[in-house]
């Protein structure tokens, strides 16, 4: 009978910070130092904290304008295709694509379709939702929706070595580091 | 620019000046305003008022069975005035809603950054009064459960939605506008909610958040799509918010009655929501704040600017009002005319005189720094316009359909007992709901206001 292996892997080395400025340098730091899989995690957005880890822009903004676009096409085809071909009512001789009464609830059709896409897509680009996640293993990560900031490099980066990430790490002066079971 | 200056260097006396009462940290935030659903912090008040909202929550159930019971005829309603109370209540809900709107979404759009420690109050209260509103259509369709034959789909009866109608367009306003108000009340929850689940000790509360906060966990490159899904929605709320009041003013302004065929419309109606909205909100606040000991995150500046805001969109109204009679005088049309005397001096003269004593002369009064910071002076005008308002609703419906083009059709219009306990029936479903919300969620948005004590620190650095 094979032993089996008892010894957790490794989900990253997760440091923590007093000040946003602080994690906001760490976060830099291992940008620069090459570290690509890397987080940062804070009660609050930080201007730039994103940025300084590679991230530059986001689909979002795109899927939620092709949603409104769908919106108010199909909010206005809703409209038309009753109102002149499946039921049509002569009032007056008044022209039964009568565009501008339908422009309300095209527009209206479009603005619940974007806001629902900025809402829900937002949620599932984020991998959300997730209720467990390893870093909830972490003791002091629960401080992390807080008041403390926290900066993780994962395991699953190419340069990790889990020695070499501490030392690293410890030179950017943090409160604590922890090694967070995968 | 010189003033600017000289306002800053003001000694602060009881910190009127600051977003933040002194002394917090970014702790003490999550302590003051989370520990009030954590602990159980509530004042005795509360379970006073949510007795006194429940037994009108009662009211309201008595009065709605007794609606579908009987019909509509149990109201006040007639010919000529087939619009009575339901549809000055809806307006008049509607309209409270849209200051929610306007803190949350238009205040964050022009970096507003006081706008933090009211808008998840004021979002909250949008969503009820929305809730409520959209309660007298509903039950004015004599049969509510058929609500479902203005949606357009194919059915047995070959039918489709007349969608050159307002009253349609009216339906998808009101429903877009329910449910992105939902949405942006949600997302700006979710960080909130991932704060209680970690911060609470009983596992119940614990289970829930953690379910309803979605596993989040403050992630950078979530904070990074989160601030851009939240600056979309700000971004579209705001004509949303717009549109919704129009269209609900077309269900009048649409029309060929004297009175209601104007082209005003729209702006007033909308500067009219903002109007009542923020005289609700001032009449809720007010009370909260004091009760829970929220003054230093709903500070005297919250207090003095809300009300700046609530003059500034009360005179908009009046110019609204002036301009119904200029209108009527410069377009030579002869209803039209009679309809303003008739609103002035005719048989609902007092409703008139009411009006203008609650929304054009009470808010003169906000002019004075001394009023604005007096708070049961606010408290007490806050009511005042909110009573003006649902008068304004009452004058535009009621005056406008009781004496229109054919004298031989004329009538007069009273609201019932019915009238009376459906209307006071859901002001206490509005206190039910957030009195509920106030016992189990953050009223104030914590990652925000711990967000604006770092800018704010940071200002104080440079």
């Amino acid at each position: 009978m094979e032993a089996v292996d008892n010894t957790p892997e490794t989900y990253g080395v997760l440091a923590e910070y007093e000040t946003p400025e602080a994690l906001l340098d760490a976060a830099e730091k291992a940008y620069a130092a090459g570290y690509r899989k890397i987080d940062a995690y804070s009660p609050y957005p930080i201007e730039g904290l994103a940025e300084v880890m590679g991230v530059k822009k986001t689909i979002l903004p795109a899927l939620v304008l092709g949603a409104g676009l769908t919106g108010a096409i199909g909010g206005y085809l809703m409209q038309y295709v009753p109102s002149v071909i499946l039921y049509p009512l002569n009032v007056g001789a008044r022209p039964l694509n009568s565009w501008p009464a339908f422009i309300p609830i095209s527009f209206e059709v479009a603005i619940l379709l974007a806001a629902s896409t900025a809402v829900i897509g937002m949620i599932a680009l984020n991998g959300l939702p997730r209720p467990y996640h390893p870093l909830f293993n972490a003791e002091s990560f629960e401080r992390a929706t807080q008041d403390r900031f926290f900066l993780c490099i994962e395991a699953d980066d190419t340069q990790f070595d889990s020695a070499a990430v501490q030392t690293f790490l410890e030179s950017t002066t943090p409160i604590s580091i922890t090694e967070v079971e995968a | 620019m010189a003033d600017a200056n000289n306002h800053k260097q003001q000694p602060d006396n009881d910190g009127q000046d600051h977003l933040i009462g002194p002394g917090h940290d970014i702790r003490s935030i999550d302590d003051s305003i989370g520990g009030i659903v954590l602990e159980q912090r509530h004042p005795a008040s509360w379970l006073f008022a949510f007795a006194v909202g429940s037994a009108l929550f009662m009211v309201f159930l008595t009065s709605t069975a007794y609606l579908i019971l009987k019909g509509v005829g149990i109201w006040g309603i007639n010919i000529p005035v087939a619009w009575g109370w339901a549809i000055i209540n809806f307006v008049w809900w509607v309209g409270i809603g849209h200051a929610g709107t306007l803190i949350s979404a238009i205040l964050l759009l022009f970096h507003q950054d006081w706008r933090t420690s009211i808008n998840r109050f004021a979002e909250a209260m949008t969503l009820f009064a929305v809730a409520c509103a959209s309660l007298f259509p509903l039950l004015h369709l004599g049969r509510p459960w058929l609500f479902y034959f203005i949606m357009p789909y194919p059915n047995t009866m070959g039918m489709w939605p007349q969608f050159r109608s307002p009253l349609a367009w009216d339906v998808f306003a009101v429903n877009t506008y329910a449910t992105v108000s939902a949405l942006f009340w949600y997302v700006g929850l979710v960080p909130d909610l991932a704060t209680m689940r970690d911060r609470a000790k009983n596992r119940i509360t614990q289970v829930a958040c953690g379910i309803a906060s979605l596993g989040w966990r403050g992630s950078a490159r979530h904070w990074f799509r989160y601030e851009m899904a939240y600056l979309l929605l700000a971004g579209l709320a705001t004509p949303l918010v717009v549109s919704v009041h129009s269209i609900v003013s077309y269900d009048f302004a649409v029309s060929l009655i004297p009175g209601w065929h104007t082209t005003v419309f729209p702006p007033y109606f909308v500067a009219g929501a903002v109007f009542s909205g923020f005289a609700m909100v001032m009449t809720l606040m007010i009370p909260i704040r004091k009760l829970y000991g929220l003054e230093d995150f709903i500070t005297m500046r919250h207090i003095n600017n809300m009300a700046k805001i609530t003059l500034a969109t009360g005179l908009i109204v009046a110019y609204g009002y002036s301009m119904e009679f200029f209108v009527g005088w410069y377009s030579g049309h002869e209803e039209e005319q009679f309809m303003l005397m008739n609103r002035v001096t005719g048989y609902y003269w007092y409703v008139f005189a009411a009006l203008i004593l609650c929304n054009v002369l009470t808010t003169q009064l906000l002019w004075f720094r001394s009023i604005r910071q007096n708070l049961v002076a606010l408290f007490i005008i806050s009511i005042i316009i909110n009573i003006g308002m649902w008068l304004e609703r009452y004058l535009i419906v009621i005056t406008s359909l009781h004496a229109d083009f054919l004298p031989s059709s004329w009538g007069t219009y009273h609201g019932t007992i019915w009238d009376w306990t459906l209307y006071i029936g859901t002001i206490g479903f509005f206190v039910v709901l957030l009195l509920v919300f106030i016992r189990f969620l953050p009223m104030i948005s914590m990652f925000e206001m711990k967000h604006l004590h770092h800018k704010l620190q940071h200002k104080a650095k440079h």
